[in-house]
């Protein structure tokens, strides 16, 4: 059972008299432990898919399967939850809490889940996230005070503290230099292939793309290419050769 | 432990932007500030007044014999004399909500000092109780003795303005009064009461034991027809030089009792009459009951029938004090009044800051949203967050208001009164407009929409 499962997406935005059709029939899957680059013009409805697949929107029609649950029925609480559990951000503008600490920022989505952890487990978790991504010794710095990469690296960390099965990245690398974009991406491909994390990236940067196994290609709110590659091969072939990819880079 | 957590973010997220927190608190601090202030500067000068009043003698009832009527004509008040120190004391025994009583003896002679002379209004002859009675206290010397009234003691004590009018402000301690010949010494000087309600001037008052006012001053005068008591021969009084300097008016009135006659009366009978009864009432609102104790106490001692009129009249002075403790009540609530609108101002600010604040950390609402906070849990956070300014702000202002209070009592010598209630209620108030005000920021976060949160700059 893949991880994700899109069938027919559409998104519409009315614009009063005007409808605005941003998707326009999106269907892909994309399986557990897949690396996926989302690739594709400005405009062509890349984060408003990504929206959609982080449970942040809803389609206008069509369906969506998230770890075999139908995301486009739940209400907006109910999505909420999914957010928490199932599914980690990582944002251009990294999007941290200003004036707060790295450790707490990593912290602050725990305050939202259902089955809180101890405040001693909570700090243990944030601190071994933080020294993971290599900062372990930068916990107490406040955002202001880390570059964009530590700070890119605070929001993967944040990302994790609910050890979600997916990863959502909407062009990670959009405000880094090219050296910290290349230790990002590294970090996200050494997450995918060590802890099986799904990780799905949005770049317009073919070489930002290589990193990942696999790329979707978007026109116009459609898929050009790339929608569901293990229909072609076999699934297990498939998973054979997403795992090697990840060894050989 | 949800709480704690809930708190811990609001505080850190207050913390963050500390100086504009602690502006906006301001406006709570100042508002708590001046309730607390208000209330307890009110209630000081209501309690002034309530003590002002009740030294007036709010409390007080006044017992008078009733009136004589001869075929249709009254002669006013007080002209048949039917109160007895018996019936005083049976009042302070049976009526619970009497709690101190004086029988008073009412004269109006001249004072002579030296050579100066004065007439107040009343020389009143009573008993030490009578100082309880209206809760005056003595600034020199001290009141005569139970015994004084026992055995006629020829003592007094004297007003402020006795002293002003007699003595030229000197201390009249143990110097000679005369009070229609009859010199009394001088043992205690009373402090200064005022003008009473009706304007006159309290301090202008001479109190002395009432057998020695009723048997060796009115004695001479005010025997009325009606008066039945035998007054037995004094020794003290056939030696007292003055009353044979003026003759006359002492004599021929009695017959001089016979050695046999004090023989048979060792303790003379000293069944007397008094002109008032002066009770203070345990509590103002007390008064309609001590009022009907004593009506229905009387009526049987003095074994008038059902249908009869009383032969006494009462009269208390709630209506004055009403109307003055109203005035003070009014100016409270008008303070307390301005105090709310400065909260509610207060409030403003607050809601104000925290719309301001909502929109400047869209993004980290969008964020928080899309980390799994729900509409409710952004709500909470917010409307926390007001209410941890505001009562930290109310807690600021109640410690505020008290210093406030605390400064004017000391500097304008206003008098301030802590008040539970009002820290209490400042307290709840201070909460309620957080939640008031907090609201509808904390609602509007709430229903940002995540992605166009994330996507605001
Ligand atoms: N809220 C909205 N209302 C109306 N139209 C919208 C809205 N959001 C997006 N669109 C339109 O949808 C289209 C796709 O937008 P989207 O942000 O998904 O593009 P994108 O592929 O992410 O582009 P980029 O690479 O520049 O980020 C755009 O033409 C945009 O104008
Ligand atoms: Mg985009």
């Amino acid at each position: 059972m893949p991880l994700i499962r899109l069938e027919d997406i559409r998104k519409t935005y009315y614009r009063g008299e005007i409808d605005v059709p941003v998707l326009r029939g999106v269907s892909l899957s994309i399986d557990r432990g897949e690396m996926v680059a989302l690739m594709g013009a400005s405009g062509s409805g890349k984060t408003t898919l990504m929206n959609i697949l982080g449970c942040l929107d809803r389609p206008t029609s069509g369906q969506y399967w998230l770890d075999g649950e139908e995301m486009s029925g739940l209400s907006m609480d109910e999505r909420a939850g999914v957010r928490n559990r199932k599914i980690g951000f990582v944002f251009q503008n990294f999007n941290l809490l200003a004036r707060t600490s790295a450790l707490e920022n990593v912290l602050m989505p725990l305050s939202y889940s259902h089955e809180p952890l101890s405040d001693r487990q909570a700090h243990e978790r944030a601190t071994r996230l933080l020294a993971a991504v290599g900062l372990g010794d930068r916990m107490d710095h406040q955002p202001s005070q880390l570059s964009g990469g530590q700070q890119q690296r605070v929001a993967i960390a944040r990302s994790l503290i609910h050890d979600p099965p997916l990863l959502l990245a909407d062009e990670p690398t959009g405000n880094l230099d090219s050296h910290t974009s290349v230790e990002t991406l590294r970090m996200f491909q050494c997450l995918n292939a060590e802890q099986g994390i799904t990780i799905i990236l949005v770049t317009h940067d073919a070489g930002v793309a290589s990193y990942a196994q696999r790329s979707i290609r978007m026109r116009d709110g459609l898929i050009e290419d790339g929608a569901d590659d293990h229909r072609v091969t076999d699934g297990v072939a498939a998973a054979g050769r997403h795992a090697g990819g990840g060894e050989n880079r | 432990m949800r709480v704690y957590r809930i708190l811990r973010t609001a505080v850190r997220a207050l913390r963050r932007n500390i100086m504009r927190s602690t502006l906006t608190t301001l406006g709570i601090v100042i508002g708590c500030a001046s309730v607390i202030a208000m209330i307890e500067i009110g209630q000081g000068s209501a309690t002034a007044v309530r003590k002002s009043i009740e030294s007036m003698g709010s409390n007080n009832l006044l017992i008078q014999s009733g009136t004589a009527a001869s075929g249709g004509v009254s002669f006013g008040s007080g002209t048949i004399l039917t109160l007895t120190p018996g019936d005083g004391e049976a009042i302070l025994a049976e009526c619970p909500a009497v709690d101190a009583l004086a029988p008073l003896v009412r004269v109006r002679p001249q004072l002579v000092y030296g050579n100066r002379n004065w007439v107040p209004p009343y020389i009143y002859g009573t008993v030490p109780e009578y100082l309880d009675v209206r809760e005056w206290n003595l600034a020199e010397g001290d009141v005569f003795s139970d015994r004084d009234v026992r055995n006629g003691s020829k003592v007094c004590v004297v007003g402020q303005t006795i002293v002003r009018e007699l003595f030229d402000g000197q201390s009249p301690l143990g110097k000679e009064i005369r009070i229609k010949s009859v010199p009394f010494r001088v043992v205690g000087v009373l402090t200064r009461k005022g003008a009473s309600m009706t304007g006159l001037d309290q301090d202008d008052l001479v109190l002395a034991p009432w057998t020695t006012i009723k048997y060796r001053v009115a004695g001479t005068s005010a025997q009325t027809a009606v008066q039945t008591a035998t007054v037995a021969g004094d020794p003290s009084q056939r030696i007292n030089t003055l009353s044979q300097l003026y003759p006359g008016s002492m004599t021929g009135l009695y017959p001089v009792p016979s050695a046999a006659q004090l023989a048979n009366t060792p303790q003379p009978v000293r069944f007397a009459n008094v002109d008032q009864l002066l009770a203070r009432v345990v509590t103002e609102d007390q008064i309609p009951v001590a009022m009907r104790q004593i009506t229905e106490l009387l009526r049987e001692r003095h074994r008038i029938r059902s249908g009869e009129p009383d032969d006494f009249n009462i009269r208390d002075m709630t209506e004055m004090a009403r109307t003055m403790s109203s005035t003070t009540k009014l100016m409270s609530w008008l303070l307390l009044i301005v105090a709310c609108i400065s909260l509610v101002v207060g409030g403003v600010g607050i809601m104000n800051i925290m719309l301001v604040s909502v929109t400047e950390r869209t993004r980290e609402i969008g964020l928080r949203m899309a980390v799994g906070a729900r509409a409710r849990d952004i709500l909470r956070q917010f409307l926390v967050e007001a209410i941890v300014l505001c009562l930290l702000g109310g807690i600021m202002g109640i410690v505020l208001g008290r210093l406030g209070s605390m400064v004017v009592t000391s500097l304008l010598k206003w008098p301030t009164e802590t008040s539970i209630p009002a820290v209490v209620a400042a307290f709840l108030v201070s909460a309620s407009v957080g939640i008031a005000f907090g609201y509808y920021p904390a609602w509007k976060a709430s229903r940002l929409d995540p992605i166009e949160a994330l996507r605001y700059e």
